[in-house]
């Protein structure tokens, strides 16, 4: 047996590893299919399809050109209100829940903690906070506001930490041996490093809300969602296709943007 | 534009040479910010004083909810159930659907040009929709019940999987792929053993990355009629039996939670 052959036997067999997974997955993926119930199908799916999608192009372009407080572009502006209010206070309220669950930062059991309650915020769903809010400031916008930020924290302090456990300490480690100040380790070491990472992240996380904040109409709390959802319960295609359409603009133009923005700052 | 404004600082060194600092732009991206602040504390009627005056109103339900109620578990398990089932089946179909899909969209491979951007215009669009908004059409059509909240899903995965894999597949290391070419293999084979092996483990935790939003994301779809838990959240939320909601919310923290730790597990054995 030649060398080439021996060391290509050498390497290690996974096959069998990838096997089982495989099989787990697909019986996983059988399974699965019995949650589809095809007998709740309406014969008449395709006919409303076809009516869903005519309206969709034909929008009601009366209301995608008005600038009243009906009209699209207010309900659009209101939602990039929701989002930037949002996103701002949402950001600032996770810098600091950041820095207590990072483990390089405070003893572990506090980081620990910090990061479970991170996950519990994670996963309670946007619309029973937004449901909680309502009782705060009634319906409108300003609960969307509340609730757009309590649901970005824990995304913001999740992808903060990594960016503060990546951090160089090195620098501060030079810093130190030529005599600076605390003080001036924070703000000549420490915050050149964080900001356009921390920045990056915060204009990411807006172009999500942008999204969020577009569907909290649907519990009351303002923004493009709730004329969205009233038109689809009336059947007005032609006013979803206009508000859709509206939607899917700003959006689009929003994650150019925002791409360009984040390609700048992450190459500096 | 700016630099001609404001001129850039000069700074004479000590053996004469002139050196020139730009201004920061600080001062233009903070003004602009503030305009963006204001105008929008002015549209979304944000009153400090109303916050500080009713916070306590927030912590009613969250403490309707403590203890929660837990003989209502029973009434709990099919519904969950039902919609890991409804998230596993979108991501698993969605993420088989997307490599197809990013085959078409991806530049290096498919020289037709109006066939890559056509795609890709497709995939954007398919992604910016909402994917409640995609859900409560999908009710429309397919009736109330999983089957919709699964077509929601499906779109959201492969609209997600397929720009992220269609990336990948365009800054991938392409010599192989000509070798492969030149030894007399169709774009399809070469696609096949060239370029899908260096993609696949990015491609696979990707799926399951999305698996685990998605089941995030399905709980929240039966409040738009697409079965799974948040019909039973949105029936507690409408009676105001704030212990039942304490409790779904509960079981619903501890499955994400197993889940995402078993998806970690797995993303990052592979990369």
């Amino acid at each position: 047996m030649g060398t080439i052959e021996r060391q290509l036997y050498a390497s290690p067999n996974h096959k069998r590893y990838f096997t089982f997974i495989t099989i787990i997955l697909l019986l996983l993926f059988i399974w699965s299919f019995t949650a589809v119930n095809l007998q709740n199908v309406e014969s008449s799916g395709w006919e409303i399809a076809s009516t869903i999608i005519a309206g969709i192009f034909t929008p009601d372009l009366e209301l995608l050109l008005t600038f009243t407080t009906q009209g699209v572009p207010y309900l659009l502006l209101e939602t990039i209100a929701i989002a930037i209010l949002g996103t701002v206070i949402g950001a600032i309220l996770a810098v600091p829940l950041a820095f207590l669950s990072a483990s390089n930062v405070v003893p572990s059991p506090i980081a620990w903690l910090t990061r479970l309650l991170l996950i519990f915020i994670r996963t309670v769903p946007a619309l029973v906070y937004g449901l909680m809010f309502i009782r705060v400031t009634g319906q409108g916008p300003f609960a969307g506001v509340l609730t757009i930020a309590l649901i970005s924290i824990g995304m913001l302090a999740k992808l903060f930490v990594d960016a503060i456990e990546d951090l160089d300490t090195s620098i501060l480690e030079s810093m130190t041996s030529i005599g600076c100040t605390t003080f001036e380790k924070i703000r000549y070491g420490i915050i050149p490093q964080l900001f356009s990472m921390f920045l990056s992240i915060i204009i990411y996380r807006f172009d999500m809300n942008l999204r969020e904040a577009s569907v909290l109409g649907l519990v009351g709390a303002g923004g493009i969602g709730a004329p969205l959802i009233f038109a689809m319960s009336a059947y007005r295609w032609n006013e979803v296709g206009a508000i859709l359409i509206g939607l899917v603009v700003l959006i689009l133009v929003v994650e150019l943007g925002s791409n360009r923005i984040r390609g700048k700052l992450v190459r500096g | 534009m700016y630099d001609k404004i404001f001129p850039p600082k000069r700074i004479a060194l000590p053996n004469g040479k002139v050196v020139e600092q730009k201004r920061s732009r600080m001062p233009i991206v903070l003004v602009l910010l503030f305009l963006a602040l204001y105008y929008s504390i002015q549209f979304t009627d944000f009153e400090l004083s109303v916050l500080l005056d009713r916070w306590k109103e927030f912590f009613f339900i969250v403490f309707e909810m403590i203890p929660p109620q837990w003989d209502y578990f029973p009434h709990i398990w099919q519904p969950l159930i039902d919609t890991i089932k409804m998230s596993l089946l979108g991501s698993v179909l969605g993420s088989v659907v997307a490599i197809p899909v990013a085959y078409l969209a991806s530049s290096n491979v498919v020289k037709n040009r109006a066939l890559v951007s056509g795609t890709k215009v497709f995939l954007s669009l398919l992604r910016t929709l909402p994917t409640l908004v995609t859900a409560l059409i999908a009710t429309f059509i397919f009736g109330l019940g999983t089957l919709a909240g699964t077509v929601a899903i499906f779109i959201f995965t492969l609209a997600y999987v397929g720009k992220l894999l269609y990336e990948q597949i365009e800054n991938v290391e392409m010599g192989s792929f000509e070798a492969m070419e030149s030894l007399g293999m169709n774009r399809m084979q070469a696609f096949r053993y060239a370029i899908f092996p260096q993609v696949s483990p990015n491609f696979l935790s990707t799926a399951l990355f999305c698996f685990e939003g998605n089941v995030r994301y399905a709980a929240i779809l039966g409040y738009v009629g697409a079965g799974g838990i948040g019909l039973l959240l949105n029936e507690g939320l409408g009676w105001r039996d704030y212990p039942s909601v304490g409790m779904i919310l509960f079981m619903l923290v501890i499955t994400v939670f197993f889940i995402e730790r078993i998806s970690e597990h797995f993303r990052k054995r592979l990369i």
